[in-house]
């Protein structure tokens, strides 16, 4: 059922199995729920709960206080006459805040059991780790609230205590400090608690989203990523449009086309996409009719199946055969939806300015593309996205093209999204120039974040993921490995927040002896968020010949430039009563 | 070594001993008679109470607890009620349940630790029968009351009484009863006469044991065995009936003849045993029953009273201490009379090899040739674990290792850890400690419990040297014993603060993961603040320290540390509490030398407390927020008065924030309301709430042309969008007329393609065909393909000689059609000259 979390290098499975454990163990303190059957499941809202025949009823709650009010709500208004018993399953921790209002509300003694369920780190994938922590990025840089990193250090804990300690930390920004700090807080707080392991990770590099907030904005180019832009991946689920999933049976020509949505999981479990998943758009052509006649070669087989062995030994194969075609015939009619959108000259419009503001074309005036684009009152997250890119180039807009931007916002889309405007500045992705000199530049040359000759096809740089833009946060990790951060000194102090380095002492007898050839494996922390096509440019890392280091990724949520923005979007009207 | 088998007593198949743990230490006039006793499983302590003298009830009892080989380990005068039953929970306290169902808590060396009440009805009608009892949950009481219902605790640390369902025609006390624990349930299983009830939570089900001897007319005992697997009842036929709780399935059933009502029953089975057995006890006598028609019959000479334990029962009288088990199957086979198995061979061979005889050669030989070596070690490994007396442990484990010489690969951990585990075991069965802990025994209950066993008898020293022994993790074990004794140390008041915390710092120094913070809990609930404050220093975990320090009313300390600890949740707690503590202006100075936790406080009001958020905008004199603060309270109210009163305040706020775009942008707004509210009245149309863009929109789809001009000047509205906006308008309106009258009325700043396309959007080729001719040439061939014309796009991208737009037109060519057009096209791209 998980194995899309072996595959990788570092078994995340133990990870997924020491929650699994958890759980078990708070269901079987629910008397009654011996086997652990779950009869029915209902998204939390306000009234009664929907009824259902059973005994126990476990709320699963992040512990915010809007939830503790439903809750109360529920419990208030449940039948007399038949009680159930109600536990409370706080995830990831137990909050005295929250258990303060329940008491409040006078409901906190109708529960029979209030734990916790320690989950900060969720395996997505075998390399992949997210806390799905939606509004991490917002509460950190626009809130001033780092209950998110305290989780991340918490869970970073965990992950020591199944892996063994991280012998080396590197960092870079003012959340990644903080993290660190508590990390090593907590190892001492815990010290002689945990169990001797043999580290599995050598380096543990914390990156704030904030060093890097132009990679998001920028459409992904990745298979994966523009499946994302384009149809948002929720939980490793994809909902897609019907029509072209259609089952073509004979006789009935089309007649009853489906109308939900077609759902499908996606991870590396799938064979097919994880070999195209994280190729650029361009290259998933070639791969799918390449896999397409390899399968239909297979089928052929079946001419030269003469001996009933020879059959035999066919038919075991068919069932992987015949998941195979499936999973190819998905993939194709995604890939046909997504070319319809990536051939369109809006697409190719936007795309092209997008990568004009990356190298640093006229980017300190206003947009003819971005007037137009409003004066057609196109989605306003599209307008936002690249208007902070422009700034985020330009380390700043001129005072007048800054306003004037503002301007068209409020007047095209209203005046309430003047909150959202404030809010794009306070964390910097709209700014007014200063007096300091544009550093972009500087930066996309030393870091060489734009290749001119990138290779689609067979890349050879991870350029390859914006076909041109290399993501400035991969940049850093794939410096730090090589040759190390002391060559970028300089641009480093011209990215926001401290960088640093700090050792953990592994236990002696603990120090791993690497063979020759064994590479490194370094986890990679992004705080406040990160986009599918800075996954597959790490994975692209992992896999070239003579990295020398394997990345696995974490991070608070997975995002991209729309649901980013989004999360840092107010919208005041939407809070009426 | 002849001897072991002396006290072997056969019974069908298998063997029964009884062992002498210990003569009693205790000196006690009358024996156990009249006396209150309960002795806790597990080799745990047993407490004393002289039976209450009705007559005379000023007479104070005397409570006493002793080891359970018989040394005091306190006693004091009962100056409380009525006591009708002793007992011991799972973590070695004694509970003491009065007739009014009020239960007292005494720590094993007579500290009171609190009191509980089993409820309302139990203390009017009274409690006539009590049974405490120990499940995976932890410890519970079973009450009887004069009502004849009964009340359950399942886990007397986390009360949660249940009355349970009446038991139809119960007249008087039931004959006997006892609590089951099935299905994750206590239960109680009640005899009245010939009947058997099962009372749960929701209802009594009688049931029927069975094959249960006809001649029976009433139940008059029954015992639950250890694990809650097996029941055993006696019959007033005398005849004993055994089976399993469930009263699926009967295992045996023995006619004692004896009919009298016994003093007590329990199970005597070990685990993996042969045979199902129990004991009976009459005065003076004491029965083991089992499968087959013979029993067992001990003399007693005292009162006595039977301790089930998981692998045997223990006998204590007014003088000795015993334990009666079957014989374990390892022991068995190596000590039975003219045994040929193997541990016995091996046994034999090693007594041998001592008087240097070549016997020994002969012996081991056997056992080699049915190549059994290893299993003769095994044997005797576990039958020395089996064994009380330290030399016949001693004998059996050199017979073992002798064996373990020739054998090659013999994992040794078995040996090792039982030699150790022996070791363990011998120090605290010891006299002294008086912990009779068989190793089945021990292996359950694990070595953690011990430890803390010993912490709670006071002895560290010991405890520690187990600890150091067994190698425990540092955190599980020392530690965990030094925080105990900590614990213990702050609490003597005869030594100074200073003394006691450099006495605690100095042990404690080295120890991994010691909580501070315990240790300075104890210190604080004796009385001692500032012994606690300065243990808390030595706390790593900050978050530990605040609900202490909470407690201790240092609250700025609490507020820092909970900030350093990095734990939101705590500085939300702390910031809570202080809010309910101190008064709003010194709750505010606080918080504001404390950036993190204002942040957050912040938060809480965003959500919770609105106006709360108002007044620190306004202690700090954040004009920007507050101004922020109004816009979104404007959007709050329905009235449009009120929603206007709110953005001239934001206005106001902004211009002291000297944030002139955000002040301007908000006039514009109300003015657009005002605007929207006034043609609303006028024109009946629903405009309120647009944004500029849509309110010129719909005014231009009802053609209200001037007005739509009018804001299009009013807020210097850029010439682009407002040509793109009305075009679109008047397009949507399908105005073609108005919208010829507007291409013309001056030169368009988008230039005119964005006409033909829009025309072309809405399917009128004609109109679109007007406009072509006015698109700027670098559009040109794009206009002309959008209106299907591709010679006019050939035509002209010929003309711009542009190889990409010839490519263009190129590809919209179908070759059949328009050969000529072509090769023309064709021509020209050749001719283009190459940048």
């Amino acid at each position: 059922m998980a194995s899309h979390l072996f595959c990788g290098r570092v078994n995340l499975n133990i990870l997924r199995e020491a929650a699994r454990k958890d759980l078990r163990e708070f269901l079987d303190k629910c008397s009654g729920s011996k086997e652990h059957e779950v009869e029915k499941m209902f998204t939390l809202k306000g009234g009664r709960i929907p009824s259902a025949a059973v005994k126990n009823i476990v709320f699963f709650v992040r512990p915010r206080l809007e939830l503790m009010d439903i809750i109360a709500e529920n419990v208030a208004s449940e039948d007399k006459l038949h009680p159930r018993d109600f536990h409370i399953l706080f995830v990831p921790r137990r909050s005295l805040l929250c258990e303060q209002r329940l008491k409040e509300k006078g409901v906190l003694n109708s529960f029979t059991n209030i734990d916790e369920y320690i989950l900060d780190l969720i395996p997505y994938d075998g390399d992949l780790l997210s806390m799905e922590s939606e509004s991490s990025f917002r509460e950190c840089y626009l809130e001033s609230d780092q209950t998110s990193l305290y989780h991340a250090a918490k869970g970073l804990m965990t992950l020591q205590a199944l892996y063994g300690t991280i012998p080396q930390i590197f960092g870079k920004g003012e959340c990644a400090r903080h993290v660190a700090n508590m990390m090593l807080r907590m190892k001492r707080e815990f010290a002689g608690s945990h169990t001797q392991i043999l580290p599995v990770f050598d380096t543990l590099l914390l990156l704030d989203r904030n060093v890097d907030l132009l990679t998001p904005l920028a459409t992904q180019l990745t298979y994966e990523g523009l499946i994302d832009e384009i149809f948002s991946i929720t939980n490793g689920y994809v909902k897609l449009p019907p029509e072209k999933f259609a089952q073509k049976k004979q006789g009935e020509g089309g007649k009853d086309l489906p109308t939900e949505p077609k759902k499908l999981q996606l991870n590396s479990a799938e064979e097919l996409y994880a070999e195209i998943r994280d190729k650029n758009f361009n290259a998933v052509g070639a791969a799918l009719s390449k896999k397409a006649k390899v399968i239909s070669a297979a089928f052929e087989e079946r001419h030269n199946a003469k001996t009933v062995g020879e059959i035999k030994q066919f038919v075991s194969q068919l069932p992987h055969m015949q998941a195979a075609r499936s999973s190819l015939a998905n993939h194709t009619s995604i890939a046909e939806l997504i070319k319809d959108i990536t051939t369109s000259e809006d697409f190719f419009d936007s795309l092209t300015v997008e990568q004009e503001f990356m190298t640093g074309v006229d980017t300190d005036k206003v947009s003819t593309y971005i007037e137009d684009c409003v004066a057609q009152k196109d989605p306003l997250i599209k307008i936002l996205r690249l208007v902070c890119m422009q700034s985020v180039c330009n380390n700043g807009l001129k005072q007048k093209v800054l306003d004037f931007y503002k301007r068209e916002i409020l007047q095209t889309y209203g005046y309430k999204h003047i909150l959202t405007l404030k809010n794009l500045e306070k964390v910097g992705l709209l700014k007014p120039q200063s007096t300091m000199r544009n550093n972009y530049p500087t930066i996309r040359k030393t870091l060489k974040l734009w290749m001119e000759d990138t290779n689609e096809q067979n890349p050879n740089d991870i350029s390859y993921v914006y076909s041109g833009y290399a993501p400035l946060s991969v940049r850093l990790t794939q410096v730090l490995a090589r040759p190390g951060w002391r060559s970028i000194e300089e641009v480093l102090k011209m990215l926001p927040g401290p960088h640093f380095e700090e050792r953990q002492q592994v236990p002696t007898g603990l120090h791993k002896k690497r063979q020759p050839g064994e590479n490194r494996t370094t986890l990679v922390f992004f705080l406040g968020g990160v986009t599918y096509a800075e996954i597959a440019a790490l994975r692209f890392l992992s896999n070239m010949e003579d990295s020398g280091t394997e990345y696995i990724i974490a991070t608070t949520k997975l995002i991209n430039g729309t649901s980013w923005i989004k999360s840092l979007m107010d919208s005041p009207e939407e809070n009426l009563p | 070594m002849a001897f072991v088998t002396a006290n072997w007593n056969p019974l069908g198949e298998s063997f029964y001993r009884k062992i002498e743990l210990y003569e009693m230490g205790w000196n006690l006039k009358d024996g156990l008679r009249d006396c209150l006793v309960a002795a806790a499983p597990y080799g745990g302590p047993i407490a004393l109470l002289k039976a209450h003298n009705r007559r005379s009830p000023s007479a104070r009892p005397q409570l006493e607890i002793f080891s359970s080989s018989g040394l005091p380990l306190a006693s004091f005068p009962w100056k409380s009620g009525m006591v009708k039953q002793l007992g011991w929970t799972v973590s070695d306290d004694l509970l003491c349940v009065q007739e009014d169902g009020t239960v007292l808590v005494y720590d094993l060396l007579g500290g009171f630790k609190r009191h509980f009440s089993m409820g309302n009805e139990v203390s009017q009608s009274q409690v006539l029968e009590t049974k405490i009892f120990h499940s995976p949950y932890g410890t519970g009481v079973a009450i009887l009351t004069g009502a004849l219902r009964f009340t359950l605790a399942t886990n007397i640390d986390d009360i949660k009484l249940r009355r349970l369902p009446e038991v139809p025609g119960l007249q008087g006390a039931p004959s006997c009863w006892a609590v089951l624990t099935q299905d994750r349930q206590s239960k109680v299983l009640v005899a009245s006469g010939p009947h058997l009830f099962i009372l749960d939570n929701t209802a009594c089900t009688p049931v029927t044991p069975p094959g249960l001897s006809p001649q029976a007319s009433s139940i008059v005992h029954m015992c639950v065995s250890f694990s809650y697997k097996y029941l055993a009842l006696l019959t007033d036929s005398g005849h004993v009936w055994m089976g399993t709780s469930n009263l699926k399935e009967k295992l045996s059933e023995v006619d004692t003849k004896i009919k009298g009502s016994p003093k007590q029953m329990a199970w005597c089975r070990r685990p993996k045993s042969q045979q199902p057995s129990a004991v009976v006890m009459w005065d003076g006598l004491l029965l083991v029953v089992g499968e087959c028609k013979e029993t067992i019959q001990y003399h007693l000479e005292d009162d006595s009273i039977l301790v089930p334990e998981l692998d045997g029962v223990r006998i204590i009288s007014g003088t000795h201490h015993e334990l009666l088990q079957e014989v374990p199957g390892a022991c068995e086979e190596i000590f039975k009379i003219a045994s040929m198995a193997p541990g016995a061979l091996l046994l034999e061979a090693h007594k041998e090899y001592e008087k240097e005889s070549q016997k020994a050669d002969e012996y081991l030989r056997e056992i080699k040739e049915q190549s059994l070596l290893s299993e003769a070690v095994r044997q005797c490994v576990e039958a020395a674990g089996h064994e009380h007396e330290p030399e016949t442990q001693k004998t059996l484990l050199r017979a073992a290792s002798f064996g373990k010489c020739f054998l090659s690969n013999f994992p040794p951990e078995q040996f090792v850890s039982m030699c150790k585990d022996l070791r363990v075991l011998n120090a605290v069965r010891d006299y002294t400690v008086g912990i009779p802990l068989s190793h089945t025994q021990f292996k359950q209950m694990t070595l953690q419990v011990l430890i803390d066993r010993l912490v709670y008898r006071k002895l560290y020293l010991l405890a520690i040297e187990v600890c150091r022994y067994l190698k425990t993790p540092e955190y599980q074990g020392v530690s965990r014993v030094l925080k105990h004794w900590a614990c213990y140390k702050v609490q003597q008041k005869e030594e100074s603060d200073e003394v006691i915390a450099k006495a605690v710092s100095v042990k404690l120094a080295d120890a991994a993961g010691i909580s501070y913070s315990e240790i300075a809990t104890k210190a604080y609930e004796s009385g001692r603040t500032e012994l606690a404050i300065k243990l808390l220093e030595f706390e790593p975990r900050s978050g530990e320290q605040v609900p202490l320090l909470l407690k201790m009313k240092k609250s700025p300390l609490a507020l820092s540390k909970a900030i350093e600890s990095g734990d939101t949740d705590l500085v939300y707690t702390v910031v809570m509490y202080l809010k309910n503590e101190l008064n709003r202006g010194d709750f505010f100075m606080m918080l504001r030398n404390q950036p993190v936790a204002l942040s957050l406080y912040k938060q809480f009001c965003k959500h919770q407390e609105q106006e709360t958020l108002k007044d620190l905008f306004n202690q700090d004199d954040d004009h920007e927020e507050l101004g922020n603060f109004y816009v979104k309270a404007s959007y709050k109210e329905q009235r449009l008065e009120a929603r206007i009163a709110h953005l001239q305040s934001a206005v106001d706020e902004y211009y002291k924030a000297k944030n002139e775009f955000s002040a301007k942008t908000t006039e514009d707004e109300m003015r657009l309301l005002r605007f929207q509210r006034k043609l609303e009245e006028e024109k009946d149309e629903q405009l309120v709430g647009f944004s500029l863009q849509d309110t010129m929109t719909t005014l231009l789809s009802v053609g209200l042309h001037k007005h739509a001009e009018q804001l299009y000047k009013d807020f210097r509205m850029p010439d682009k969008r407002f040509w793109w906006l009305k075009l679109k308008a008047l397009a949507e309106k399908e105005d073609w007329e108005e919208l010829e009258k507007f291409s013309k009325s001056k030169k368009s700043p988008i230039g005119y393609l964005p006409f033909v396309e829009v025309c072309i959007k809405h399917h009128n080729k004609c109109e679109a065909r007007k406009y072509v001719a006015k698109v700027s040439p670098e559009q040109k061939v794009k206009a002309h393909l959008a209106v299907g014309d591709v010679e006019g796009a050939a035509e002209a991208a010929i003309e711009r000689r542009n190889e990409s737009e010839i490519s263009t037109v190129l590809s919209r060519c179908s070759a059949t059609t328009d050969h000529l057009l072509v090769e023309r096209l064709n021509r020209a791209k050749a001719t283009v000259p190459k940048k």
